[in-house]
């Protein structure tokens, strides 16, 4: 088995994303209200974005529907296109090729502690990886394996090859995660919440392995997370998701400090600082509302302190300059409204 | 992993100890004198006290229990008291048969009850899953010795495909031996297959939404190779313990279905003891089963141990 030819991410266009997802509808059965609605993002090669939100908001049901790990029995996608490296493919089919899943996109996940089979050896489980998209010998895909590993900063990692994940801490099995991942050399790297549960030391170490390999390898990144400091840390754009919306889009440091939706604001107001004068944090005000009871039109109405009849309209993710796009009716908010609070 | 063979199946020999009193007990306990079941007509208190004596059953009680042990760990388990053969030798003429119904019905346990565990696990919720259910519910609520007569009236008698009744050991005409086995391997089996299709569903289930399956799909592995590689392998674990000791059972004998069938195995051997008042018969089955059932569990634990990565070496 020959891999095919393509095009490398060093001589794509830097204006063609590696990936353009578009108006990304997925419902749970017997839900009437769906939990994504219209999603749009964008990764090109190179590329780190973070997708932020709070728990519930559809970030990792967006990445387990680019990935086809949506369990159909459950979920339904009623729209979607995916355009990945200049193919097309329809999402609504719920069936992606097996050669894009795990091989040219692939994905870790946030709990590297159960994420690896007990069962079997490290080095079969990364080298399955590598023979199911890469075919050749067991000996070689082993050899690849090991290669993996120590590219991923593993030590002894001819001995790791043949230990179990129990042998491993959490952070070593995530470094593990990251080498199966990559190494069908993937053109996207989804990582869904990759640090969350590791030690702060390590966090930073995965980050910094992350942002290395992207550097080196030049994929693209498609980052989850619900943690502004990795954001901060890593991102080069980033994508705000409410309520199964994208609500701002745009360049990282565009994002920070401008802000322009009204959920952004409150989400990176409620950053805690230590420059901040003292008292109660700030928070969004209000909760998210179950999926069941989402307001129409924009679903931060019902949250917002700037809602008006206009917003029971779906504002659309309207592109303000530098590529920096919001969904909010009143964007951008300095020119729109007279207080901004 | 040697030590710890060892190491269990030294705990088993206390097990075994207690059992042996156990049974020897409980034989002095049973009403019904054996003296008199073999003396027959001739009563006279001569005969009886000569019997008696042969047979050392004046001796005290924890006497007659170290006199049997004593021999039965040298492999001498006495005499039937009723055919006079060693009570070793029965039981090697009957293993075998015992043994090969057991082998046959676990195949066909497993066979039928593996693949339908797996098939409604994977198919929750759907008609597949009731279906499987249904017939495993049948399967555990039908009695083996109702199945076996139905079976025997219609493909013996009806279709006249399978022998009744009967035994041909193995050696003699393997293909024979099989075809006389069929059915009450089939009826034996049925029963476990229920048991052991309820217990794949269940530990199926539990993997099928771990992570690692998650992970052995983003992988872009077929759902098939998922499901009988990365989960089916996790899920092994109380197939395997329950296997072994269904099989325990087994050996211990299917008294209806060896009388229906009549095979001369291992329940045959027991029923026929219990009912003359064959002491050294039935301590010496029940004895052998036991260490039998106690060689599955260590045999369960031991590949409890093979299959679970993370207890080796500990």
């Amino acid at each position: 088995m020959t891999q095919p030819p393509r095009t490398t991410p060093e001589t794509a266009p830097a204006d063609s994303p590696v990936l353009r997802l578009g108006a990304l509808e997925v419902g749970f059965r017997g839900q009437p209200v769906n939990v994504l609605d219209g999603v749009d993002l964008e990764v090109s090669a190179g590329e780190i974005l973070c997708v932020v939100g709070e728990s519930g908001c559809g970030k990792s049901v967006s990445a387990m529907a680019l990935m086809g790990l949506l369990p159909p029995a459950h979920t339904r996608i009623s729209s979607g296109n995916l355009t990945f490296d200049g193919e097309q493919f329809d999402l609504t089919r719920q069936t992606l090729p097996p050669r894009l899943r795990g091989g040219r996109m692939a994905m870790i996940f946030q709990e590297p502690m159960s994420s690896l089979n007990p069962a079997f050896r490290i080095g079969d489980q990364i080298a399955e990886s590598v023979l199911q998209h890469q075919g050749g010998t067991h000996a070689s895909a082993m050899a690849r394996a090991l290669e993996m590993l120590r590219r991923v900063g593993i030590p002894a990692p001819d001995r790791r090859l043949k230990e179990y994940p129990h042998q491993l801490s959490g952070g070593m099995r995530q470094r593990v995660m990251i080498a199966m991942a990559l190494a069908n050399d993937p053109q996207l790297l989804i990582a869904d919440e990759p640090t969350t549960a590791l030690d702060v030391t390590i966090q930073a170490q995965i980050l910094d392995l992350i942002r290395e390999l992207r550097d080196s390898l030049g994929m693209a990144c498609l980052m989850i997370t619900h943690d502004l400091g990795v954001v901060a840390e890593i991102a080069d754009t980033v994508a705000v998701m409410y309520g199964g919306q994208v609500v701002e889009r745009g360049p990282a440091a565009a994002v920070f400090e401008n802000p322009q939706h009204p959920y952004t604001i409150g989400l990176i107001s409620a950053v805690p600082r230590l420059d901040a004068p003292g008292g109660r944090l700030a928070t969004v005000p209000g909760s998210v509302p179950p999926i069941a009871a989402m307001p129409t039109g924009c679903r931060f109405r019902n949250r917002c302190p700037f809602a008006a009849d206009i917003c029971a309209g779906k504002p659309p993710l309207a592109v303000q300059d530098g590529g920096h796009a919001v969904a909010c009716h009143f964007a951008p908010l300095e020119q729109n409204l007279e207080v901004v609070a | 992993m040697l030590r710890y063979i060892l190491r269990r199946a030294l705990i088993a020999i206390p097990t075994i100890l207690l059992i042996s009193v156990f049974v020897f007990s409980l034989q002095k306990l049973l009403p019904g004198d054996p003296v008199l079941a073999m003396a027959g007509e001739e009563r006279d208190a001569a005969t009886l006290e000569f019997l008696r004596e042969k047979y050392h059953l004046n001796d005290p009680i924890p006497v007659q229990y170290f006199n049997w042990i004593g021999n039965a760990v040298q492999g001498d388990l006495g005499m039937s008291l009723r055919t006079r053969q060693p009570v070793t030798e029965l039981m090697a003429e009957k293993l075998p048969v015992t043994i090969q119904l057991a082998v046959m019905a676990m195949i066909f346990a497993l066979l039928i009850g593996i693949p339908a565990g797996i098939l409604s696990a994977v198919k929750k919720g759907t008609v597949t899953d009731y279906v499987a259910n249904v017939v495993a519910l049948s399967g555990l609520s039908i009695p083996n010795f109702w199945l076996g007569i139905m079976l025997i009236l219609l493909v013996s008698v009806k279709w006249q495909w399978l022998p009744a009744s009967g035994y041909v050991p193995l050696s003699e005409d393997f293909a024979q031996s099989v075809k006389t086995m069929l059915m009450p391997a089939f009826v034996l089996g049925t029963a476990l297959a229920a048991t052991l299709m309820r217990h794949t569903r269940s530990a199926m289930l539990g993997v099928l939404s771990a992570d690692y399956v998650r992970t052995a799909r983003a992988k872009g592995l077929a759902e098939r190779r998922v499901v009988l590689k990365h989960a089916f392998r996790n899920a092994l674990t109380p197939i395997v313990t329950l296997t072994a000791l269904l099989f325990g059972e087994l050996v211990a004998g299917a008294v209806l279905t060896e009388q229906i069938f009549t095979i001369p195995g291992f329940g045959k051997l027991v029923v026929d003891a219990v009912f003359n008042r064959d002491y050294a018969v039935v301590q010496g089955i029940v004895l052998v089963t036991a260490i039998g059932f106690i060689a599955m569990n260590l045999l369960a634990d031991v590949l409890y141990v093979v299959l679970n990565p993370r207890l080796r070496g500990q």
